[in-house]
């Protein structure tokens, strides 16, 4: 009813705003959330979380719940103990990395406020919650760890005290000499900047249904997920279920951002009970056990040396992390960070790199990947970097960054973080960025209320970033000790007819698949767009998928949706010659239709092709009946977006209030296939990063209790705490896959979060201040005004959540002075 | 067990209900209802809001006998043969990713538009806080919104 406007030719289906063929379920409640499922019989699992940071269990006795009304089934960990098994890890990062034992269902120690320790099956949802209260635990208590430096003290409490230790791994990766050019540079700026921890907060909670579905063990799992695929296999190791008698559906899914691309104990637990007492069982989280027990993200604390000349030529960078890894290695926990590592070197070009990574334990939730996963980190420090070096040079922070960056004519560009960028124009991205924004003016405005000592003053923020997409080649994972690949599969079968189905395996959550990849077979087919149904999501209708993250899909999924429907197209061409009596090499395809060239009067539609390899009648010597293929594609390397991202923000110097006047961005992530989609991830990966900067933050008291567990303390921002952004695209297409495509599902979170830290530390740089920690609340400007040039001494301080006593794991967000000034 | 009485897109229903059940359970598990869902367990996030007796609220907030002798809508029955011109509105301008919170969104957004037909940004921003999404940065939210009360998408 109202994509009319925007009605495609054949031609062109690519590169047009094609509204949604998502919306109309969505916008009408026609939806099948996870939720929303029931199944005959079903029964409802509630979980008994610990309260505890970290203690040793010393009694369960569930049987009062189980005299509960409704109540069908309870187990504590040990009951199921030896049916669980241990939650896997997928990366382990180093030979001598530790990876301790992780039960779904913590039955010795639990090591987070929210580990889960015991589960009750009831009829209905509240019978369920009313019958853990009748569950009997004790706990003896163990000294919580909080802070990551502490954690790696001689003599701190351990998180896994068999382990022996709190450090998990140390990862590096050195190129060129960083001693030899810190040697040599006339400045060394230092700085230490927190990452703090963060919560993915989807709209839609997790929620499981696990149903038996035949009699030798079959059984489905619907479940909130971006990777039902991995689940899949991941949930046939550890329950020691035969993977051919699993399936995993993702129905309708209500945004991840990461947090989905995770394997769960509930999953697990779902499954095992389900299976155990033969009953369909679902499990739904409420937003408190989200904040408190889905995966959260970034928590670093980065130490950094850039070594530079007096004339702000960049020489070498020094990277050394600490990273929160929580309580457990969850499916790439040890890796998050190392997704980043590549990537500090920014877009600049530089002699010398030395990164190290420490994994630290700590007795919080894991972290694990959060939209960007490691590359925001990373540019947040390269970015703020860049600003406080021009501050302290004197000179213009886009000039320091013009000097140093890569020149449009120098890709392919082999990058000192052994990365080879494809493509970019940095100056075109920047330049079309200033112009929007209006950034001469803006300076001058900035002066002249420096000068007048506006109480409200002028910053301005500045971020030119670039990511690394299309996760990934296989044998690079390989390198890098993950356990998987990193390919993605599609299958395009023509019906009888002619009616298209796309089948991927990539795991669409919000992000369009459906509308995207039927523009991709649409243009490669010939057909309509309308004509093509993508089916996604469930294993025994789409086998063979990586699933969606990483701004993977398009880079990797759709390149395969591509490359099936051009084996569509050569195996038509065989059927078509046949039918035409031509020698296929003599064809044409153009339009959905085979011509034979120079007699125009001759065509068979795809649509024709396709009815006569399903009768199988009259097909040509060795072409098999039905008109489908597949492709299975591996990447040859990465892609590289980036980008140019101007904030300005106006800090009232009296309150400490921010507030955020103009946001320009100009992103170049190559060729687009729907440029409505485009700037709809644009504008919520902006919202998810600025948040970062301005509001959200994870605190846990110095008990280990999360004291920003629910939406009241944990600021996901609102309408009406956002601007309208201004976005736009330069088109530098990648090199790297014939649709010329990059990814950019992450580009906004990646690049907005420096960009609007360094508007709030600029506004206030005649205050002599050089950080605020983010979240940089107005009681943190503040004092950074007010107290001694830092934003606070310690973490939490000033935090959106009070939390008394607090904890010290994000500790710091003083920065120190030069190398040889004294930290304060 | 309490006896209410309540009419939901049009339907009347008759049921015995526990005092303590929030209405949008009631909606959900007992009538089937699942267009409206549940984001939170604070009231912040408005995913479940559905109209009562005209007015938007949260319901999560209510329970189903406070309900009782009222007329509900919910996204399910928004649509009058044709699409509500704010559902219209939300896809034309690309107004939802997930689509999570898209039907609290909408109830909102259409009690916005009855309480103030030509809202500036500004008044769609406010008028819009108590609902959250995590997918659009809320721009073409806003911009469905202005569409809708210009006249609409169709
Ligand atoms: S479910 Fe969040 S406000 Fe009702
Ligand atoms: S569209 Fe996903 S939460 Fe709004």
């Amino acid at each position: 009813m109202t994509d009319t406007a925007e009605r495609v030719t054949r031609e062109s289906s690519v590169g047009r705003p094609l509204r949604r063929k998502e919306d109309a379920r969505l916008v009408t409640g026609r939806t099948s959330w996870t939720d929303n499922l029931s199944a005959p019989g079903m029964l409802h699992m509630a979980i008994l979380r610990s309260p505890m940071a970290h203690a040793r269990i010393t009694r369960v006795d569930v049987s009062a719940a189980l005299a509960q009304p409704g109540v069908v089934a309870a187990f504590s960990g040990a009951d199921l103990a030896d049916k669980l098994g241990s939650m896997p890890c997928v990366w382990p990062v180093t030979d001598d990395i530790v990876m301790p034992a992780h039960p779904p269902l913590a039955h010795e120690e639990v090591r987070y406020v929210g580990d889960a320790v015991a589960v009750v099956i009831a009829g209905d949802r509240y019978q369920a919650a009313d019958a853990l209260e009748a569950i009997e635990i004790d706990y003896e208590p163990l000294p919580p760890v909080l802070d990551m430096e502490a954690a790696l003290a001689e003599g701190s409490p351990l998180v896994h005290a068999d382990a022996g230790t709190n450090a998990c791994y140390t990862w590096k990766l050195a190129t060129g000499d960083f001693e030899q050019v810190r040697a040599k540079a006339d400045r060394v700026m230092k700085r230490r900047y927190v990452n703090q921890r963060l919560i993915p907060m989807p709209m839609e909670p997790r929620a499981v249904l696990a149903a038996p579905t035949g009699p030798d063990g079959e059984l489905t799992l619907w479940s909130s997920t971006q990777i039902p695929h991995i689940v899949r296999v991941l949930l046939a190791l550890t329950t020691g279920i035969p993977e051919n008698k699993l399936r995993i559906v993702a129905p309708d899914v209500g945004g991840g951002f990461g947090s989905k691309l995770q394997f769960y104990p509930e999953e697990v637990i779902a499954t095992v009970v389900a299976a155990k007492i033969g009953r369909p069982v679902k499990w739904v989280e409420s937003r408190s056990e989200n904040a408190q027990a889905t995966h959260h993200g970034r928590d670093q604390i980065q130490n950094l040396e850039i070594a530079a000349t007096n004339e702000g030529k960049i020489l070498g960078l020094k990277v050394d992390l600490l990273a929160d890894m929580g309580a457990y290695l969850m499916i790439i926990t040890p890796g998050t960070p190392l997704l980043g590592a590549f990537m500090f070197n920014g877009i600049y070009k530089m002699e010398a790199y030395d990164f190290t990574c420490t994994g630290v334990f700590t007795t919080k939730m894991s972290t694990d990947a959060y939209r960007g996963a490691g590359r925001p980190e990373a540019t947040f420090a390269i970015e703020r970097l860049m600003d406080d070096l021009a501050a302290e040079l004197g000179v213009d922070p886009l000039e320091l960054r013009r000097q140093n960056w890569i020149e449009a004519n120098e890709f392919p560009y082999s990058t000192v973080g052994g990365m080879t960028y494809d493509s970019g124009n940095y100056e075109a991205a920047t330049a079309r960025a200033t112009e929007l924004f209006g950034y001469d003016a803006l300076r001058a405005e900035q002066q002249r209320r420096r000068d007048a000592k506006d109480p409200v003053q002028l910053g301005i923020g500045i971020s030119t970033f670039t990511e690394m997409c299309g996760l990934a080649p296989s044998r690079v994972l390989s390198s890098l000790k993950y356990v998987a690949g990193g390919w993605e599969h599609a299958t395009i079968r023509v019906l009888p007819t002619g009616v298209v189905e796309v089948v991927t395996g990539t795991s669409p959550h919000g992000q369009g698949h459906v509308t995207a990849w039927s523009q991709i077979a649409a243009d490669a087919l010939g057909v309509d767009p309308d004509d093509i149904t993508v089916i996604y999501g469930d294993t025994a209708q789409a086998p063979y998928g990586m699933d969606t993250y990483g701004s993977r899909s398009l880079v990797v999924g759709g390149m395969a949706v591509l490359q099936a429907a051009e084996r569509v197209v050569e195996k038509a061409k065989l059927v078509a010659g046949h039918m035409l009596e031509a020698d296929p090499a003599d064809l044409e395809f153009r339009d959905g239709a085979f011509t034979v060239k120079g007699a125009p009067g001759s065509a068979k539609t795809i649509q024709e092709v396709a009815f006569e390899a399903f009768t199988a009648h009259d097909l040509p010597d060795g072409v098999e009946p039905t008109l489908h293929a597949s492709s299975t594609m591996d990447p040859q390397t990465f892609s590289f977006p980036h980008g140019t991202h101007l904030c300005a923000v106006e800090v009232d110097t009296e309150t400490g209030m921010t507030k955020i006047r103009s946001y320009v961005c100009v992103d170049d992530i190559g060729n687009v296939i729907n440029p409505m989609i485009v700037e709809g991830q644009v504008h919520g990966g902006l919202a998810q990063g600025i948040a970062q900067a301005l509001w959200e933050e994870a605190v846990y008291d110095d008990a280990g209790n999360l004291v920003t567990g629910s939406l009241v303390d944990y600021l996901v921002p609102s309408a009406a705490d956002l601007p309208s952004f201004t976005t736009d695209r330069t088109v530098t297409p990648s090199t790297t896959n014939p649709l010329g495509v990059k990814g950019v599902g992450e580009a906004g979170t990646i690049a907005s979060t420096p960009a609007v830290v360094n508007a709030v530390v600029d506004a206030l740089r005649p205050f002599g201040v050089t950080d605020v920690q983010m979240p940089c609340t107005p009681e943190r400007v503040w004092r950074a005004i007010h107290g001694d040039g830092s934003g606070g001494d310690r973490a939490a301080e000033g935090s959106i959540a009070w939390a008394g006593d607090r904890t010290e794991s994000t500790a710091g967000g003083r920065t120190e002075g030069d190398e040889t000034g004294a930290r304060p | 067990m309490v006896k209410i009485s309540i009419t939901v897109d049009g339907e009347r229903h008759e049921d015995e209900v526990e005092p303590r059940l929030l209405l949008v359970h009631y909606l959900r598990e007992r009538l089937g209802k699942v267009g409206t869902v549940v984001g939170c367990d604070t009231s912040n996030c408005g995913a479940c809001t559905v109209h009562l007796d005209g007015n938007s609220v949260k319901a999560c907030s209510v329970l189903a006998v406070q309900a009782d002798g009222g007329d509900v809508t919910t996204i399910e029955g928004l649509a009058n043969g044709e699409w509500h011109p704010v559902q219209a509105a939300f896809k034309e301008c690309h107004g939802l990713q997930c689509g999570y919170c898209t039907p609290g969104m909408i109830m909102a957004a259409v009690d916005l538009l009855a309480n103030n037909p030509a809202p500036s940004e500004d008044e769609i921003r406010e008028g819009l806080e108590g609902n959250l999404c995590r997918c659009t940065g809320y721009q073409n939210i806003v911009k469905a919104v202005q569409l809708a009360a210009e006249g609409g998408a169709r």
